[in-house]
């Protein structure tokens, strides 16, 4: 450890302040956007504190009052539940043999590469005739529709971060037990798969996060409470009329709780996702 | 086993995938690339065959070279301040002060917060009427009567990028921090003792190790930067007077307001060759710096 000076651990203190109030300004204003009475958000001078903690939007939004702004909000809650979950397991389904195969066979990873290239496509490439291809088939408007949709982010994504994770078991435990004379399906069944299931659980909830913050697929297959999304339901409520802005921000707090918790709690899993495909470059 | 059985059962492990991978990319692709050259409606119309008459009228308009450069400054700039800012935040972290651990995790909180609840969140804090940022501005004095920031075309894209970045600057950071996590101590001890001054030991002792994951970073950036939909679409829609729209919003508004399927898909087509270009620019610049270390 080097010695610090008095005036360096001053300046020190003083960035890690300015930092943690760079961060955290925004989301505690959007809370305490949720919890201010109507009033103290159009008074002027602004009130930066609640005069009364006020809870009724959250009541409002959670409660499910037919044809009410809480119907809207709770409809779109389950269809990004819906929407997410689906296309997660469509997913996971899809890569984990693949990932398997890629990281045991390296003489077809070029075919991973062709995979994860197609994250540089911008949505706006495919989305034409992927509006078409729905429509024919009756699937614009539909949970399943854009669950399927969702794979073209989800399949490469889950691959990739899974073909990591199977780098990382021995394969050298395999071929023991292939030694030892098990078969295939029973190598995986018994050793591989719950070997890996950490890194199968970590990657699904990357993934999941991933189709809860789509936003552009969403906002061009859906237009009804059938199949729309919570995003597309906050940016509805962010560009329409409405007069409280408490409400939008309530929308917004309800939205980000699921990904903020999941990042909470998996902070170390997450970081070291985030940088493994960095460092390891 | 043989090798040929060994590649047969990967090809066959991985046919799940490559099936739908070709349903819901592949095709879609290749149906842009032919849509370009046809005059077709998103909705009604086949559209019969034009030639290259809608690469022509797009990469000709007004429109197209305006996006263009939009899109290059905010990804220009937004990148560019997310990485000198994670960098900044990542030493900081690597410091020994208290609350350290508390303040690392906080940074997850922009990173996990949905890219359409931080738009709203800044589209509310602009807000020229009761917007958090006009108030704290005129009561600290420093702004003498309230402004529409996303209303005026002179600060729309500024009061964008920083929302952009604010959510994405802790994500460099973390990476950041990472690879300085790698640096050897007795490596970063020694330069001390050599009399290394700060400045030296950053760029000789601390840098070699960051540069790898900051270039991955940099990639994976400006390649979502170059795409950026999202928050620009909730934010301002590309307005006010078109200022702030990016290539992904008029294609957009090509293909989906306008339904001209045709032309929106040629569109989409020059914005993925001037992604790959840009991909392919940066892998090269990625094998150089990995033959270089």
């Amino acid at each position: 450890m080097e010695r610090q000076s008095p005036l360096f651990s001053v300046f020190i203190h003083a960035s890690a302040l300015l930092l943690a109030v760079v961060i955290l300004a925004p989301v505690a204003w959007l809370l305490i956007m949720s919890i201010s009475p109507a009033a103290d958000l159009s008074a002027k001078p602004l009130a930066w504190w609640p005069s009364d903690i006020d809870l009724s939007r959250y009541r409002t939004l959670l409660s499910a009052v037919e044809n009410s702004a809480g119907a809207a909000f709770i409809a779109s809650l389950l269809n990004s539940i819906k929407v997410a979950g689906m296309a997660t397991l469509a997913a996971v389904v899809v890569a984990v043999p693949a990932a398997w195969a890629v990281s045991r066979t390296p003489a077809v990873a070029w075919s991973l590469y062709a995979v994860i290239a197609t994250y540089m496509l911008p949505p706006v490439a495919l989305a034409v005739p992927l509006y078409m291809g729905l429509a024919y088939f009756g699937l614009l408007n539909s949970v399943f529709g854009l669950a399927l949709v969702y794979l073209t982010i989800l399949a490469p994504f889950t691959t990739w971060l899974l073909k990591s994770g199977f780098d990382s078991i021995p394969r050298e435990i395999e071929s023991a037990a292939m030694i030892d004379g098990a078969r295939l399906d029973q190598i995986l069944r018994i050793l591989t798969l719950p070997l890996a299931a950490p890194v199968m659980a970590t990657s699904a909830l990357f993934a999941f996060l991933l189709a809860w913050d789509e936003f552009f697929y969403a906002l061009l297959f859906t237009s009804d409470q059938r199949a729309k999304t919570l995003t597309v339901a906050i940016a509805d409520l962010a560009g329409g009329r409405v007069s409280d802005y408490g409400l939008i921000a309530t929308a917004g707090v309800l939205a980000a709780l699921p990904p903020v918790l999941i990042g909470l709690i998996m902070q170390r899993a997450l970081i070291s996702g985030l940088t493994s495909g960095g460092v390891k470059g | 086993m043989t090798g040929t059985w060994i590649s047969t059962r990967a090809w066959l492990l991985m046919l799940p995938l490559l099936v739908v991978m070709t349903a819901v990319i592949g095709w879609p692709l290749v149906d842009t690339v032919r849509l370009s050259f046809t005059d077709a409606k998103l909705v009604g119309t086949e559209g019969g065959f034009v030639g290259t008459a809608n690469y022509i009228k797009m990469l000709g308009g007004s429109n197209f070279q305006r996006a263009l450069v939009t899109t290059t400054w905010f990804a220009v700039i937004s990148v560019a301040a997310e990485m000198v800012l994670g960098v900044l935040a990542a030493l900081l972290l690597n410091q020994q002060f208290r609350g350290r651990t508390a303040l690392r995790a906080l940074m997850i909180l922009p990173w996990a917060l949905p890219t359409v609840v931080n738009a709203t969140l800044w589209r509310l804090i602009y807000n020229p009427e009761y917007g958090a940022l006009n108030a704290a501005l005129t009561q600290l004095g420093l702004l003498d009567s309230y402004r529409s920031w996303l209303g005026e075309p002179g600060t729309a894209l500024a009061a964008l990028i920083v929302a952009d970045c604010w959510k994405n600057f802790p994500l460099v950071a973390l990476i950041a921090l990472a690879a300085l996590q790698a640096v050897p101590r007795d490596i970063t001890a020694a330069s001390l003792v050599d009399g290394a001054g700060p400045f030296n030991r950053f760029r000789f002792v601390i840098m070699p190790y960051l540069a790898g994951p900051l270039l991955v970073a940099l990639v994976l950036r400006t390649i979502e930067a170059f795409k950026v939909f999202d928050i620009i679409w909730v934010m301002t829609r590309g307005g006010p007077a078109n200022s702030t729209r990016t290539l992904s919003i008029l294609v957009y508004q090509e293909a989906f307001s306008f339904q001209r399927a045709g032309s929106g898909a040629s569109l989409a087509l020059i914005v993925t060759l001037l992604v790959t270009i840009l991909a392919a620019a940066y892998a090269a610049l990625l094998r150089k710096a990995a033959g270089a270390s």
